[in-house]
């Protein structure tokens, strides 16, 4: 893969990542990955667990060594640099604060190990505490926080060393769900906030979607897709990141015709659906089309539909309530295959039962086929 | 819910039992025998002499100190080569490896005190072996005699007491968050400030257990001082023993039993405030 640069012209990305490789005995982590990131924005690499990605943030980190290729942070090679001198700064996945010591003296650790006198150190951290708002907290024990408020401290502590990258190895993956919600809300006003350039790691595609800038699909230690995250939503690169990112609904098949644009697809069951072409695809090659479930369109029956599309017809095997991101779960009826398709917010349909026919259908702009792949996940 | 008193009562019986008869009936009895002195044959008298004796004879509480002293040495001396041992055992080892140096260290237990303290002395007297391997390397032109130093009976100490160091010293190594070295290497902490602000302070309490028990193990240890120092040990438990043994002076050895008992709890006190530790964490961890 070429570096796809996506840095603001002019100014040196904070981080540029050059054919990196690392191999552990078995597997490789990482292959001869490049990529950069750009000052002052939020960068996440979203992959499965054993993607190489947690061996990745440690790379730049400084705890693993490379095998092969460079990493460059403010525009210096970091080949010789031991974890403790680089501009860099972990936020670990369980926070790793010291319960040993006060809050303040969290904070004020790093700036302790630079040899910062010990009032200027108290003064520093209980600075960097107001401004992510836990002022007057210095006094307490770490234990003694809520999680939100020990992510906070996690990141002051490493924010008050002025890093030129934060790192983040999947600090919300431990909390619950409420305060996950409400933390991913707060990494972004503190990342733009401080204007720190910020790299993420996370399995949690939502995560990913609502933070980050740029987003790096990272698929067997490469990226499958590096884009916005409106990007590798809405024109996936590769059928990894149409599975991965979002709830999508996936059909094996076969390709029947090629036109200019679009795929007919025989999913098996004589049930033929129509997708966007991407890559190359002959006819009769094995394919797999996508069809996100807020693409679809619901109908009792066919006239209720938009004229001049394909009705397909299913049964209903199920009802997803969970307010705006309300699905139905349906059985194409020619295929059997199990689809989900978005319930309209205007709450039409939610009078549906299981077992009840319904019709629905889809413009093939929206759905999209790619070629197979060869071991499919 | 009488049955569950009465169940509670019967479960702590034998262990209420045990400190009882064996533990706490001896003392009372030791206790009340320092506190008398023998006037005429099978006539005693309650005093204060068999104290005044040890406070009054200079090689009494001249060995007591020097006991105390070398036993305080011993324990340091004991954490500063358990402690990468332990590290190696709780941090660096993996799986088997581990497990493997944890039954190493435990593989002398197996042989009795005494038979381990002889093989020292095969080793190290003048006839013995090292003394042997020193005069054919050409470092002495003559046998030395290894026995019967001070550093001897360290050695022999720190030998005997090691284990008893490793253990607590093993599990608060383990249950310290390697994230937590990483954090602190990553904001910019080097070998020795992580150890002095992470690492101690975390293995606190297991340091603390493991000094507590190898002080008190080698004030009151006989055997090794007595076999590796010979005459010149000078360790307070012979003295002990010669008055209980030797003298037939039970009064006079009790007192001093009690001496050694206040001298081990003033030190385990002393050691709990210098190193700002509670006494009931610090026995969870030994």
């Amino acid at each position: 893969m070429n570096a796809p640069t996506i840095a603001v012209s002019g100014a040196t990305p904070d981080l540029e990542v050059r054919s990196v490789s690392k191999r552990f005995a078995t597997h490789v982590a990482v292959d001869t990955l490049s990529f950069s990131v750009a000052r002052g924005s939020f960068f996440s690499i979203l992959g499965p667990s054993g993607c190489g990605k947690t061996t990745l943030l440690r790379m730049i980190a400084g705890f693993i060594q490379p095998d092969s290729g460079d990493i460059a942070i403010g525009g210096r090679s970091m080949a010789q640099v031991a974890p403790n001198r680089r501009p860099v700064n972990m936020v670990f996945q369980h926070l790793a604060l010291f319960p040993m010591m006060s809050v303040a003296q969290n904070v004020a650790f790093g700036l302790a190990r630079r040899g910062v006198g010990r009032a200027e150190r108290l003064r520093r951290a209980e600075a960097m505490l107001e401004r992510v708002g836990l002022a007057g907290a210095g006094g307490k024990r770490t234990d003694e926080l809520s999680g939100g408020q020990r992510q906070r401290v996690a990141i002051a502590r490493s924010l008050v060393l002025e890093p030129t990258l934060l790192l983040l190895d999947e600090p919300l993956g431990a909390l619950d769900l409420k305060l996950r919600e409400h933390m991913k809300l707060e990494l972004k006003q503190l990342q733009s906030a401080f204007g720190t350039t910020f790299v993420y790691i996370t399995h949690d595609q939502s995560e990913a979607l609502v933070l980050s800038d740029h987003v790096g699909v990272m698929n067997h230690g490469r990226f499958e897709q590096l884009g916005t995250p409106q990007e590798l939503y809405y024109s996936p690169a590769t059928s990894f990141v149409a599975d991965f990112v979002g709830a999508n609904n996936r059909l094996a098949g076969k390709a029947l015709s090629i036109t200019a644009s679009l795929v007919e697809v025989d999913t098996g069951g004589g049930w033929v659906v129509r997708a966007r072409r991407h890559g190359e695809i002959a006819a009769g090659a094995a394919v797999e089309a996508f069809i996100r479930p807020e693409a679809a369109m619901l109908g009792r029956t066919p006239a209720e539909l938009p004229a001049g599309q394909t009705a397909h017809s299913g049964e209903v095997t199920g009802m997803l309530f969970d307010g705006a991101n309300s699905v139905v779960l349906l059985r194409e009826s020619r295929s059997g295959l199990q689809l989900r398709i978005a319930l309209p917010q205007t709450g039409a349909y939610s009078d549906l039962t299981v077992g009840a026919r319904v019709c629905f259908t889809f413009d093939p702009e929206r759905a999209i086929c790619f070629p197979a792949r060869a071991a499919s996940a | 819910m009488w049955y569950r008193r009465l169940l509670l009562a019967l479960l702590l019986a034998p262990a209420l039992l045990w400190l009882f008869a064996l533990i706490i009936l001896p003392h009372l009895d030791l206790a009340l025998l320092s506190f008398r002195e023998r006037v005429a044959p099978r006539e005693y008298v309650a005093s204060l002499a068999q104290y005044r004796t040890f406070f009054g004879e200079p090689l009494y509480w001249h060995v007591f100190v020097r006991t105390a002293l070398m036993s305080a040495i011993a324990t340091v001396l004991t954490l500063l080569v358990a402690f990468p041992i332990a590290w190696i055992i709780a941090k660096l080892a993996r799986g088997r490896m581990s497990a493997l140096l944890f039954v190493v260290c435990l593989i002398p237990f197996w042989v009795s005190e005494t038979v381990r303290t002889l093989g020292w002395m095969i080793l190290l007297r003048e006839s013995g072996v090292l003394p042997a391997l020193l005069v054919h390397l050409g470092i002495t032109r003559e046998p030395v005699e290894l026995l019967y130093h001070d550093a001897t009976i360290l050695v022999g100490l720190v030998y005997t007491s090691l284990l008893f160091m490793v253990v607590p010293l093993v599990s608060s190594l383990e249950s310290l968050d390697n994230a937590l070295i990483e954090a602190a290497y990553d904001l910019g902490g080097k070998g020795w400030s992580i150890l002095r602000e992470i690492v101690i302070p975390h293995a606190a309490p297991g340091i603390t257990a493991g000094c507590i028990v190898v002080f008190m193990l080698t004030l009151g240890n006989y055997l090794t001082p007595t076999l590796l120092g010979g005459k010149s040990s000078q360790w307070f438990t012979e003295q002990i023993y010669t008055q209980f043994i030797t003298r037939f002076n039970w009064e006079q050895g009790a007192a001093f039993g009690f001496l050694l008992l206040a001298l081990s709890t003033a030190m385990v006190w002393l050691g709990l405030k210098i190193s700002g530790q509670r006494f009931s964490d610090v026995m969870r961890r030994a």
